[in-house]
């Protein structure tokens, strides 16, 4: 028991310790004397990497996770004669839930557990170190630019899957399986309330952007400079992520709505 | 501090956060224009030596200082402004792998200076053409050979003038021909820029053809000091075994271990 409870505790330290490191790391990548002339380029090829790289998995996804709930939402509303209220559950489930879950899962995935490895592997190769020799902050030169480069380009990656996602439901709602467009989309019009969903949508997208990227940078910036380390990092990061994501969803869901 | 020394090292004590201790009062000078070379087995901790001279290690007792200032005393800004006149060449040559020769070697310059880029790409060709790597500027490193990315790193490393360069195994893994061209390059570099060197290896036949002094590290301890002539002179059986590469002696062939090979069976 008592071995038990002192390993519990060895854990809560460590994790106590990490959480630490982690927004030291953070504070020192983002206070400062701002240097938008060095970082600006760093900015635009991480948010292209981050951000544009992301754009096909984002469409994909949400045009079939758009065209599922179309084809589901229609066989149940069908049965009580309500297919008409289509255009209100996609829009509704996307814009408020799915959309910003899900495009922050795929860019957990996709860009989170990249950035985890690019970082992992400058340090593992000694990059990160020479960076400091040569007087150069790696913390305000490598993790600023793409923590930043996250925070804006997934708001926006969730904004392209909740326009493609409605768009799915759409294709299989009105096109294949014949509900009136115009009931379709005045349904949505008069059902999405520009703050109380479209806006909290955009906070939820923010909140998880600054998450993901901040576990992602911290997991490459933290690890253990092996090949086993980079690779138990990123998947530290997918699982870590993927957690806080479900997580702080419930509360903000709870918060909000 | 007597300012002929560029870096002196006073009863440094250093450990990981095993406890195991790196180094015990350890005392080194490095003085200013000379090259000095750290020798030892592997695994004594000589790299994490550079890393407590250029402040990214802290020691647990004992003092670095760089041109008299106490390196560990400094704040991160002014670390990093202390920085600017030291230079490291790593092991792994540590090139940025998204920038190509030339962008590696006008990075400092770029970061530090703000000089228009036609006086950048004069001062990093004049770089590249000391380390003979001129007409390999516009490769990515990855189509470097070992000895061309360590020559491209040592380019980068001199692009700001520093005062101090430490090397970190220059010599590892690498052929014959690469050895002399880095022992030229070391000595030279040494010489032209009026620079300091700290030389960290386990190759003492490379090493002693251009080092003024050297420093012997076993044990957490300096085990042996001199010019190479006296080093290789000494009468210290734990330094001639090292110099002379003997396979059993005061440092032992067998790891220790409480039991007998017998018992173990």
């Amino acid at each position: 028991m008592l071995k038990l409870i002192s390993i519990l505790g060895h854990w809560g330290v460590n994790k106590l310790q990490a959480m630490g490191r982690a927004t030291i790391m953070l504070f020192y990548a983002l206070c400062g004397k701002p240097e938008f002339r060095k970082n600006f380029g760093q900015l635009r090829k991480q948010m292209y990497i981050v951000g544009v790289q992301s754009i096909s998995i984002i469409v994909v996804s949400g045009l079939f996770i758009g065209m599922v709930l179309g084809l589901q939402g229609f066989n149940v509303l069908v049965d009580f004669m309500a297919e008409g209220a289509l255009g209100q559950l996609v829009s509704l489930a996307i814009i408020r839930e799915l959309g910003p879950v899900v495009a922050a899962l795929l860019f957990a995935g996709r860009a989170g557990s990249a950035l985890t490895a690019e970082i992992g592997l400058k340090k593992a190769t000694e990059q990160l170190t020479s960076l400091e020799m040569m007087a150069v902050d790696p913390l305000r030169r490598i993790i600023a630019p793409r923590f930043w480069a996250g925070f804006y380009s997934l708001p926006i990656l969730t904004l392209i899957f909740t326009l493609v996602g409605i768009y799915g439901g759409k294709l299989v709602g009105v096109d294949w399986l014949g509900v009136d467009d115009g009931i379709f989309w005045s349904g949505m019009r008069s059902s999405i309330d520009f703050w109380d969903d479209i806006m909290m949508c955009f906070i939820k997208s923010l909140v998880f952007a600054i998450v993901v990227t901040w576990i992602a940078l911290f997991n490459g910036y933290d690890l253990v400079p092996t090949s086993e380390g980079i690779s138990k990092a990123t998947t530290n990061t997918v699982v870590q992520s993927s957690l806080a994501i479900l997580g702080l969803d419930f509360v903000l869901t709870a918060l909000m709505f | 501090m007597a300012n002929e020394n560029i870096v002196e090292i006073n009863n440094l004590s250093f450990s990981y956060r095993d406890n195991r201790p790196i180094y015990e009062n350890v005392n080194i000078k490095i003085p200013k224009g000379k090259i000095v070379a750290i020798l030892g087995p592997s695994g004594t901790g000589k790299t994490t030596l550079l890393k407590l001279i250029g402040g990214q290690l802290k020691p647990n007792n004992g003092h670095v200082f760089y041109e008299g200032t106490d390196v560990h005393s400094l704040g991160r800004a002014k670390l990093y402004e202390l920085r600017k006149k030291m230079s490291m060449l790593f092991q792994s040559s540590a090139l940025f792998t998204d920038m190509n020769v030339f962008d590696n070697v006008a990075f400092p310059i770029r970061e530090h200076t703000n000089l228009p880029e036609e006086v950048i790409k004069t001062l990093v060709l004049m770089k590249l053409e000391a380390v003979g790597l001129r007409g390999a500027a516009y490769l990515m490193p990855q189509e470097l050979s070992g000895g061309m990315a360590r020559r491209a790193a040592l380019a980068r490393a001199i692009a700001l003038d520093p005062s101090l360069i430490m090397y970190d195994e220059p010599f590892v893994g690498q052929d014959p021909i690469t050895m002399a061209v880095l022992v030229k390059l070391i000595k030279s570099m040494n010489d032209s820029f009026d620079l300091t060197s700290i030389v960290v290896t386990h190759d003492v036949t490379e090493v002693f053809q251009i080092a003024d002094y050297a420093y012997i590290l076993a044990g957490s301890k300096v085990i042996g000091s001199g010019t190479p002539e006296e080093l290789m002179k000494t009468t210290d059986e734990r330094v001639k075994q090292f110099i002379c590469g003997n396979y059993d002696g005061p440092v032992p062939f067998h790891y220790p271990t409480s039991k007998s090979f017998l018992d173990e069976l």
